[in-house]
């Protein structure tokens, strides 16, 4: 049976299991007419031209995981950030697992998508925010469709959350192949701050497909800082669904660190819904073998007076692939926009591509936007530089990719993770230079 | 020290170097003058190990070994240095981690633990302050931006931080003005041992009034055509080449 039709079918059994009589469950219904309608995305779309999903839909997988797989905090442990105090939200194959998690509900909540969307404490929030900033297109609609558990975070106005937000989404061995869909919910009020540091992680050599929808929204003069590590094994594929409302003077940043995986999209949408907001993107890819990953991005300039930053750098090696697709939509109202966006990219090897396409709608006339792609290789000369100061040839290598990624990860505002991820970059190149940045 | 017989080199299908004769002992300063284009970066390019150099022909034997069995890193860990007539920026690199790396990477290769943070800092000032570099500069990214005399000053201080055995300096006087170039030929008389020697490449005899050299080479065309004392450089600064070409017939 196509992938398709099993998960039509799978919405049936699903709808049996949830409470049908809620505002919840019209919303999953006319999601899964939505993506019935639409179907996967195919290269035919402009927007995945060079990303095709065929192979990765090719697998059986199971969509309800029959049981819960424990798990030993040891055998994890690398995976999380686990040198400084914070909140984790931890499921294994798509369901909560409260031994390898620390929630909250003082101050802020930090908690289970499950428990929000069962409890009359926040429905109020579930009826203003969930599904509004996600846009209606098919894999969002599909998870949408199955949505029940994932993250809720809630930070009340006026508040800085003490500790950063861990959320780690494990998948294991137990099924053949698996496909999770986590929908995360982050409501983030009025000069309200918090950090996010989301995972996933697949620990088997099967197939594990995830398709994640993350909301968040930030009202007036909030302060948003959003990582992702995207360290995956090369079994593991990763739709990451990303959709950011900002209002006023609200300040939100998405770093996204690639290193893994077999394919990785990454749509990632902010919406400007107020002046003075300031957006940042910001990644990071190294890749190597077959690996594909693909940013696209959207900045939705709606009022006037704000800034985008976007800055992307890939590495990429072997016969490995990258796609940077950056749109920049700035409306007639949006005047005194600053946009910029920058794509750079060193090839490793000839058979490595990257595709990489901005594109501008620009209908104010008073804006500053700039936009620049460069790809190319490492600097014989700068190499030669480095050898002939006594630097061997992988260490001059790793050095110049280093340098070369370095301004991404000078905006991390989380010492231990910016380590982490240079120790993630020096593994990757297989080499320690014997410094940090 | 450094032997050089018969080398032959060319880059791209063009042949550059043809022939170059050169003997250089510990203790020695030797002074390679030239036209532009004669071949002198290429020759220093070729014993540091650039790859798009290809020797053709000929030896070099630095302490017993032939050199070109070596990668430039190895050639480094040897102790050959070049100053790099135009030296390559490396953005989002500092210069203190730069040297960091460098000064390890150079230990590592010698079997040597990493050397203690608080005598590396020692050292970078001890050596900075050598060549009167300010202690801003070296939070910078590794010769971005730099002015032409700066990163020339910039070359002269990875060589006091590396002591090597054989520096060649390749027209590290251009750019610099004359307080400058005091400087760092103060730094480089002050770094000269009995047991190392130095290259001096240059267009000018301006820089060996500073560093003064025991054999001056005159460079045409890919080879050593004349070798004398150091007052050939002043014969050469009065004269020009024209003289020399006529007299060896090139
Ligand atoms: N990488 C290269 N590719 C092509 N030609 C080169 C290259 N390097 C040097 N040459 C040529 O070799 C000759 C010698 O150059 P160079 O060694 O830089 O001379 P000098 O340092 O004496 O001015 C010049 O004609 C130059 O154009
Ligand atoms: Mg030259």
């Amino acid at each position: 049976m196509e992938l398709k039709d099993k998960l039509l079918s799978s919405f049936l059994a699903f709808e049996e299991n949830v409470d049908m009589h809620t505002d919840i469950h019209e919303i999953r219904s006319r999601a899964i007419k939505d993506f019935e309608e639409k179907g996967f995305p195919t290269r035919k779309q402009e927007a995945w031209k060079y990303t095709s999903l065929n192979k990765v839909l090719k697998h059986d997988y199971t969509v309800f995981p029959k049981k819960e797989d424990t798990i030993d905090y040891r055998d994890v442990e690398k995976y999380f950030i686990d040198d400084i105090d914070t909140y984790k939200i931890v499921f294994i194959d798509g369901i909560y697992a409260s031994h390898l998690s620390a929630t909250t509900h003082e101050k802020i909540d930090a908690c289970l998508m499950s428990s929000a969307l069962n409890s009359s404490k926040y429905k109020p929030i579930i009826d203003n925010y969930f599904n509004t900033v996600a846009p209606k297109e098919s894999l969002t609609s599909l998870n949408t469709a199955f949505s029940r558990e994932g993250a809720f975070i809630n930070i009340p106005k006026n508040t800085m959350a003490d500790k950063p937000i861990q959320v780690i989404n494990f998948s294991t061995g137990n099924e053949s192949a698996l496909l999770v869909q986590p929908r995360n919910l982050i409501v983030v009020g009025e000069n309200s701050h918090v950090q996010i540091i989301e995972r996933h992680q697949s620990l088997t050599d099967h197939p594990v497909l995830t398709n994640s929808v993350t909301e968040i929204y930030a009202d007036k003069r909030a302060i948003v800082d959003y990582y992702k590590i995207q360290n995956d094994n090369h079994q593991a594929s990763l739709i990451d669904n990303t959709f950011i409302e900002q209002h006023r003077e609200s300040n939100c940043s998405v770093h996204t660190f690639s290193f893994g995986g077999n394919l990785t999209r990454n749509n990632l949408n902010f919406y400007q819904k107020g002046e003075r907001i300031d957006s940042t993107l910001k990644g990071i890819t190294v890749i190597g073998g077959k690996q594909h990953v693909d940013h696209n991005t959207l900045v939705h300039h709606i009022e006037p007076n704000c800034e985008s930053h976007q800055d992307y750098k890939g590495v990429f090696g072997e016969s490995s692939t990258g796609v940077f697709n950056g749109k920049i939509i700035v409306n007639k109202e949006a005047q005194k926009t600053n946009a910029f966006q920058a794509n750079n990219n060193i090839l490793l090897d000839d058979k490595a591509t990257i595709n990489s396409k901005p594109q501008l709608e620009i209908f104010a006339d008073d804006v500053k936007c700039s936009h620049g792609c460069t790809i190319g290789q490492l600097d014989d000369d700068a190499l030669f530089y480095l050898r002939s100061r006594g630097i061997p040839l992988k260490e001059a290598r790793a050095l110049l990719m280093y340098a070369f990624a370095n301004n991404v990860l000078e905006s991390v505002k989380i010492p231990e993770l910016k380590a982490r991820i240079t120790k993630i970059i020096a593994l990757k190149l297989g080499v320690n230079v014997g410094y940090s940045l | 020290m450094l032997k050089i017989k018969n080398l032959h080199a060319k880059v791209e299908g063009l042949k550059i170097l043809k022939g170059i004769d050169l003997e250089i002992n510990a203790g020695e300063v030797h002074a390679i003058m030239g036209p532009n284009g004669s071949g002198k970066s290429t020759l220093s390019s070729v014993i540091a190990g650039k790859e798009e150099y290809e020797v053709t022909r000929g030896e070099i034997i630095f302490e017993g070994e032939e050199l070109t069995e070596f990668d430039p890193e190895e050639r480094a860990h040897k102790g050959v240095f070049l100053s790099f007539q135009y030296p390559v920026e490396i953005p989002g690199v500092t210069v203190t981690n730069f040297m960091r790396t460098v000064i390890n990477a150079n230990r590592k290769a010698r079997g040597e633990k990493d050397m203690p943070a608080n005598e590396m800092l020692k050292k970078i000032r001890e050596k900075s302050e050598l060549l009167e570099i300010d202690r801003k500069f070296l939070s910078r990214s590794l010769n971005e931006g730099f002015s032409g005399g700066e990163k020339k000053r910039n070359e002269i201080f990875q060589m006091a931080m590396l002591e090597p055995k054989l520096a060649i300096l390749d027209e590290t006087d251009s750019g610099l003005d004359i307080d400058a170039l005091r400087i760092v030929a103060n730094g480089v008389n002050k770094l000269r041992r009995p047991d190392n020697a130095t290259l001096v490449i240059t267009h000018y005899q301006r820089l060996l009034d500073h560093i003064i050299p025991d054999f001056v080479h005159v460079m045409l065309d890919g080879k050593i055509v004349k070798s004398g004392g150091k007052e050939l450089a002043y014969e050469l600064e009065e004269k020009g080449y024209d003289w020399i070409k006529e007299e060896v017939g090139a």
